[in-house]
């Protein structure tokens, strides 16, 4: 197919054809930018909290004075070990995607001038540390002399178990066990390295600190009671959580209990992301849409322009083009348009790009975005004048001889 | 002339059905997904107080001790207050009115027998509150300036807590239960919701929704260990949630009503002073100081969540490719009339009368996206209302965002004609009337 019989033709129709190359331009920035807001969004709903949450359910109580918090728990912990089915129970502050983090900037020297963040502390009592199934890859799992009492919100001298993610962040390239930590006055001594252990709020202090996350063993107490953590199997775990919320309010009759946070663990990670989809969603609905307008667009000026040069069709039909050859100059029309436009569109996508970092906490748009945007935008532009094209192919040569 | 040119456009709309349903229906998703989005916007960065916002002033201090190797608050000041500088603001007296503030989260247990007990959200504050920030009363009033100090167990709660507890009947003078202490309730608002909650940002509340449901004296409820949602320690000792006036740490935040810019900017220098002052008497490190109009505060704490302001940025994106895509399918639809416009031209028509017939064509083709839209924005607007967001109860479309969506229709349509309309006048008709 001859490409500079088209470039003519499209010269004397220069506005119409700018107009689409400037939708498909923008088509491709919104494009590029809303996939890779969606990869995003979806690599944000996809991250590892390190337990197992098929497993695992919370119990929250409220309400409750705090000279009753010995007493609650055992309580709790005797009364809900009964339910038939339920594996373990344990006294532990937050789940994964629960809430209520415990957060304390900490700094890794003592005088505390050297802050490696805000992190998120888990007090966890005997047998949390085995039934949130966090693997450990460094260290030695908590014995049992290891739980210690809290005096404020954790022990103040402890041995503390650290994600990989936020040892790499405190000591990058060096063997975090046995390194040292302090948030003012408290001091904690790494035991043990986990996989994965996400915040109980993940991605509240931004993507890079999902996993800023500290397992200290305490032993339950005053400061240290009302929120339980609860494993079955995954099967059971739904009817061990209903048994277990209504024995509630015969084990502790004068507590409040959050029904908001008494969830299985799976169902709070539902929760928790429910805007982050709905986001997605949207993403989708506008790149739905903006594809489909940018189509109609070209199906209407293609369609016009196919009418427009019924007679110039009739012609090159008489003088011997086949179908084959009008329908190739239709389709290399709107090839070179879509290009025009896609050449735009990239820079517009980088320009849109650094807008959104500026505004958001962004990466840059990885390069691959845009030849996938491209192959995208002329996959569309192809459908989208196929019909037209078919249309002028069909045009008989004797439409030539008549004058219309 | 109107009306004649209303029959051509409507004419020549209705010769070539297909086109003009596409434009429409590209234009009334536009229109549609930006007037949806907006409403959303506008309804969560607008101003929560509007006879009043001007008038209303939050103070910034930083209250990191000298005797600290550095101050950890970096660039950004510290959102909230410790109690010993907020008190000393306060009894300071500069303003007009000024009160301090926190939030809580407080049991409350019904009276009756079966009641089961609830939590509700409370403001912990002092007495220049409702009048301040213009709480309107339903029954009874707010306690006095006296009150503040004499740790009175009294309370004002909000017209939908008097609803659940009491039916709605004047409930001033009974008792309520709240973290197992009975307060007196001396006052019942009427519904009162300011969005957003300006004087919840880092209290640790909701910025939006409907409200808290009890108020009460700062130094009473504290007495009765009532401790805030929200407390940030920058000392190197843990807080002792139950002795916070002398904590290291901040939990208040601090408003203050001045009415003109004169004392405004006296105040700035009060204010100024005064941490000077506490430089000077070894109590802070940095003299810096903040002072801010509500919407500036409001705005530097980026209050609208980044999602919403995405999404208007994504409609607005959205409805620029539709306009674009109108302005091609009218220019084809007018370039294919060059005869017609010759003959008129011919006959007579000015480039004036050319211009006007497609512009008054274009502008059909707005109004109807626009009603259309407006349908496509109910319907945003219903699915907005079911996402679990502290907003979603609010977003309704209100009359200047009804005409509003004309006005967004009938500009961009008229933008998307301005193009087709200018090519259409410019036909020369002599070569036009050759041809056929």
């Amino acid at each position: 197919m001859q490409i500079r019989p088209v470039l003519s033709a499209l010269r004397k129709h220069r506005v119409a054809t700018v107009l689409i190359a400037m939708e498909i331009a923008l088509a491709c920035a919104v494009l590029c930018n809303a996939c890779f807001l969606i990869a995003n969004r979806v690599q944000q709903i996809r991250i590892h909290s390190g337990v197992d949450e098929r497993a695992l359910a919370a119990i929250k109580l409220t309400g409750f004075d705090e000279k009753d918090g010995v007493d609650l728990n055992a309580r709790v912990l005797s009364g809900l070990a009964t339910i038939p089915g339920m594996r373990s129970v344990s006294v532990i502050n937050a789940v994964p995607f629960g809430g209520s983090p415990n957060n304390a900037g900490i700094t890794t020297d003592a005088a505390g001038k050297q802050f490696a963040g805000v992190v998120n502390f888990y007090t966890g009592g005997p047998g949390s540390f085995t039934a949130l199934g966090l693997r450990l890859i460094a260290g030695r799992a908590p014995q049992d002399d290891d739980y210690q009492p809290v005096v404020h919100f954790v022990p103040d001298d402890a041995l503390v178990w650290v994600s990989q993610s936020l040892a790499e962040h405190a000591w990058p390239g060096v063997d975090p066990i046995g390194k040292e930590f302090w948030v003012g006055r408290p001091h904690f001594r790494v035991a043990g390295v986990v996989a994965n252990l996400a915040r109980p709020s993940p991605g509240e202090g931004g993507p890079s600190t999902i996993e800023w996350s500290v397992f200290v063993p305490s032993q339950p107490g005053a400061h240290f009671a009302g929120t339980y953590l609860l494993r079955a199997s995954p099967e059971e775990l739904s009817r061990v959580l209903r048994d277990a919320r209504a024995a509630i309010a015969k084990i502790a009759p004068d507590a409040v209990l959050e029904t908001a946070t008494s969830q299985s663990v799976a169902s709070l990670r539902e929760t928790f992301f429910q805007q982050d989809r709905t986001m997605a969603g949207i993403l989708l609905g506008v790149i739905a849409a903006m594809l489909l307008v940018t189509a109609l667009g070209i199906v209407g000026l293609a369609s016009f322009w196919v009418q427009q040069r019924r007679r110039q069709i009739g012609i090159r039909r008489a003088l011997g083009a086949t179908r084959g050859d009008i329908l190739g100059y239709f389709q290399t029309e709107n090839f070179l348009i879509v290009t025009f436009g896609i050449v735009l569109g990239m820079l517009l996508a980088f320009a849109l790009n650094l807008l959104l970092m500026t505004h958001y906490e962004l990466p840059r748009l990885p390069l691959y975005y845009l030849p996938i945007g491209a192959l995208i935008l002329w996959g569309l532009g192809q459908l989208a004048v196929l019909g037209p094209a078919l249309r002028a192919a069909a045009v008989p040569p004797v439409v030539a001889t008549r004058s219309v | 002339m109107f009306a004649y040119y209303l029959d051509l456009a409507l004419r020549s709309l209705r010769r070539n059905k297909v086109l003009t349903m596409l434009m429409v229906l590209a234009l009334a998703l536009g229109i549609g997904a930006t007037i949806t989005t907006l409403t959303v916007l506008k309804l969560l960065s607008g101003d929560p107080l509007p006879q009043k916002s001007t008038q209303l002033f939050y103070p910034q201090l930083d209250p990191y001790p000298k005797d600290q190797p550095f101050s950890r608050s970096g660039k950004k000041l510290p959102w909230l207050m410790s109690y010993v500088d907020a008190m000393n603001l306060l009894h300071a007296r500069k303003a007009q009115r000024q009160a301090v503030m926190a939030l809580s989260q407080v049991k409350v247990t019904p009276q009756a027998q079966d009641g089961k007990a609830f939590y509700a959200d409370g403001v912990l504050t002092t007495s220049d509150f409702f009048p301040m920030f213009d709480a309107p009363f339903q029954y009874g009033a707010g306690w006095a300036s006296a009150d503040d100090e004499s740790r009175e167990q009294v309370v004002v709660i909000a017209g939908f807590l008097n609803d659940k507890l009491f039916g709605g009947a004047n409930s001033v003078g009974r008792t309520i239960r709240i973290e197992d202490h009975d307060f007196r309730i001396i006052g019942v608002l009427r519904p009162w919701a300011p969005q957003p909650r300006f004087y919840a940002v880092h209290l640790g509340g909701r910025d939006y929704g409907k409200g808290e449901a009890v108020f009460m004296p700062l130094q009473g409820a504290r007495a009765d260990g009532i401790t805030p949602n929200t407390v940030m320690s920058y000392g190197p000792e843990h807080t002792d949630m139950q002795h916070l006036e002398t904590a290291q740490s901040i939990w208040l935040g601090l408003w203050v009503q001045l009415s003109s810019a004169d004392e405004a900017s006296a105040y700035k220098l009060f204010l100024a002073n005064y941490a000077q002052q506490q430089v000077a008497l070894g109590r802070f490190q940095l003299s810096r100081v903040a002072f801010w109009d509500l919407m500036s505060w409001l705005r530097n704490e980026q209050v609208v969540p980044d999602d919403v302001r995405l999404q208007a940025g994504l409609a607005l994106g959205f409805l620029l490719i539709c306009v674009v895509n109108t302005v091609g399918l009218l220019l084809a639809k007018c370039l294919r009339r060059s005869r017609e416009i010759g003959v008129r031209r011919a006959l007579g028509a000015s480039r004036g009368a050319i211009f006007a017939q497609f512009m008054v064509e274009a502008g059909i083709v707005g109004v109807a996206g626009g009603m259309l839209g407006l349908g496509f924005a109910e319907l945003g607007l219903w699915g907005i209302r079911h996402q679990p967001a502290q907003y979603a109860s609010l977003a309704h479309l209100d009359l200047s965002m009804f005409l509003f969506t004309f006005l967004v229709a009938l500009v961009s349509s008229l933008i998307a004609g301005l193009l087709p309309a200018w090519r259409a006048c410019v036909v020369a008709p002599a070569p036009q009337l050759k041809a056929s």
